[in-house]
């Protein structure tokens, strides 16, 4: 019985659509509902309204640090001396791991301004403190893994695959930076 | 029906409707069980009662604990010198860690010379090595908790591996922390997922177990139970072992927990996490460090990942990479050296993991890195091919009554 057979055909490529379609429904139903219970864990609305930090940078003489909080990590502020700046800008980037000029880093060439995180695995980086070890390189050093940065915050030396990083941050005055 | 084995009528009456009477006396009072087991079978009951313990104490804790980054780190404190007993539910809670980890490890190692992965017992194998995973996940978590310094640098230096994928690294790393840095957001998800993970643990043991009850164990000689002679009922034989085992396991447990309660611990997790200082050598704990040692043999992040993760990868397979049919390592006797060079190495590893990640560590941590990822990949599936194993005997019993004991004349002498 041909006719019978192919409208047996008929039937069953329709449930077969019927089937998909409501599987991909299902599916699809399942992962908007899905959406809100993952999408719960990335950062809050608050944790987000925090992502500014002012600073006043007046007091900070020559040679001087500053950590401050961004976003609950570190930043490092540092006011460079005319030599630091000077061996900041005159170093060939030839053999650098992640090339950079220091003019691309610092807007301001005075004060540099780095996220304290080691690109590497995340650990704070020493050098901010007058007595800490500063590296090889005389910038910062991360005790870790024995990543060595420059004045301009460049990885020299050791495990990690970039540059500290620069936060985006601007001038309000002569003085005072926003992060964020 | 067939009338029922128990008397009392309570019981009687409730297994008409529940066989969950007939269930346990099935289980765990006739199970038949290979009659020639050796103390290191003791180690799966011992995982459960570390398990049971863990989660005990877990509870208790949990009572007193808050998961707040101002409160956390004084709540623990407080616990060891305010809450009645508390010190003790603590380094019950802390050493029974570290005790749930040797247990296991002894465990997976007593599969591996024995065999205990090989058909038909591949899901028993898989289901373990993820009891495994799970524990590491629950332990890295767990040990966040107190909110010390190597709380802190351990759960940042951890999370940021996952930066370490190519393109949604970063997003990642924010979406695990709930922020910019590990903060109160990722404290309280590690808290929640602490809590929830051990009972996840039981329902995989469940599943561990049900396929365990299948076949039954292995055995020191690795062959198959021919039959009944082959056995001895589970209880009163090997409850009876596994309590004595338990006794002796408990002597140790109580020896760490009463006189060396911090020995496995670290002191810079007594210092309240400072998200600004890094300590000077961040080390993960002791049960991590053959991982962790792997982790910075690699030179490259990514790749120090993956081969971080393929170290527990390759076990998962590692049912169908071994090609020999011999379960035993007592008839394999080139795989039975390897066995003991691969102990070895992951001990190594473990001491390398500890060390600075510089000179001569840096370069043994490759040469055994190196050797792990051979003994799996390589070592096991070719060996067969040239190894000539020993000949196994014709039943369990055989080698204990001599002779050529077939099963049969088992059978017949067991009649007499």
């Amino acid at each position: 019985m041909p006719k019978n057979s192919k409208s047996k055909n008929n039937n069953e490529g329709k449930r077969d659509f019927l089937i998909i379609s409501t599987y991909a429904m299902a599916g699809i139903g399942a992962a908007s509902v899905a959406w809100p219970l993952i999408d719960q864990m990335n950062p809050a609305a608050d944790t987000l309204a925090l992502a500014s930090t002012e600073v006043d940078l007046s007091s900070l003489e020559e040679g001087q640090a500053i950590t401050v909080t961004w976003r609950g990590k570190p930043v490092f502020v540092r006011h460079r001396t005319p030599e630091e700046i000077k061996l900041a800008k005159e170093v060939s980037l030839d053999d650098m791991r992640h090339p950079e000029t220091d003019e691309e880093r610092v807007p301001n060439e005075k004060f540099i301004v780095l996220v304290g995180v080691c690109t590497h695995l995340g650990c704070v980086p020493l050098g901010q403190k007058s007595g800490d070890v500063k590296g090889q390189y005389g910038g910062w050093f991360c005790p870790c893994h024995g990543s060595h940065y420059d004045h301009s915050g460049r990885i020299r030396k050791g495990p990690a695959p970039t540059n500290l990083e620069v936060p985006s941050y601007k001038f309000l005055s002569d003085n005072v930076i926003k992060i964020g | 029906m067939s009338k029922s084995k128990f008397k009392n009528p309570v019981v009687k009456w409730i297994d008409h409707r529940l066989p969950v009477f007939s269930f346990m006396d099935h289980e765990l009072n006739h199970y038949p069980t290979p009659k020639n087991l050796n103390y290191f079978w003791n180690f799966g009951s011992l995982a459960g009662f570390a398990l049971v313990t863990m989660i005990i104490t877990g509870i208790v804790l949990s009572m007193n604990y808050t998961a707040h980054v101002d409160y956390a780190f004084d709540s623990v404190e407080r616990i060891m010198r305010d809450v009645n007993h508390g010190w003790l539910i603590r380094y019950i809670h802390m050493n029974g860690a570290s005790f749930f980890f040797i247990v296991v490890y002894i465990h997976i190692f007593r599969g591996l010379y024995y065999g205990s992965y090989k058909a038909p017992r591949e899901l028993l194998w898989i289901l373990g090595v993820l009891i495994l995973l799970l524990m590491m996940a629950t332990a890295f978590m767990g040990y966040v908790l107190p909110w010390g310094q190597m709380s802190f640098w351990g759960a940042t230096v951890i999370t940021n591996l996952f930066s370490a994928i190519p393109f949604v690294g970063e997003n990642i790393v924010t979406w695990l922390w709930g922020g910019f840095s590990v903060d109160n957001s990722t404290l309280n998800r590690f808290f929640s997922l602490h809590f929830v993970l051990p009972f996840v643990i039981v329902g995989v043991v469940i599943l561990h177990l049900v396929a365990l009850h299948r076949f039954g164990s292995n055995n020191p000689i690795g062959i198959d139970i021919k039959g009944t002679q082959d056995t001895v009922p589970f209880s009163p034989y090997y409850t009876i072992k596994d309590l004595f085992g338990l006794s002796v396991f408990l002597s140790f447990f109580a020896a760490a927990v009463f006189f060396f309660p911090n020995f496995m611990g670290h002191p810079d997790n007594y210092i309240e996490a400072n998200p600004m200082v890094t300590p000077a050598h961040i080390v993960p704990e002791w049960y991590f460090l053959p991982f962790y040692a792997i982790l910075r043999a690699i030179p490259d992040k990514l790749g120090g990942v993956l081969f971080m993760f393929g170290a527990i990868a390759v076990l998962f397979i590692l049912p169908w990479l071994d090609r020999s049919s011999v379960r035993s390592s007592q008839f394999r006797p080139i795989y039975k050296i390897f066995f003991w060079i691969l102990l070895l190495d992951c001990i190594l590893l473990g001491y390398l993991g500890a060390m600075p990640a510089e000179g001569l560590y840096v370069i043994l941590s490759r040469i055994a890195t190196a050797y792990y990822f051979f003994h799996f990949l390589i070592l096991f599936p070719l060996l067969p091919y040239i190894e000539k194993t020993k000949p196994l005997p014709l039943s369990i019993s055989e080698p204990i009554l001599g002779g050529a004991a077939t099963a049969a004349a088992m059978a017949t002498r067991e009649k007499k």
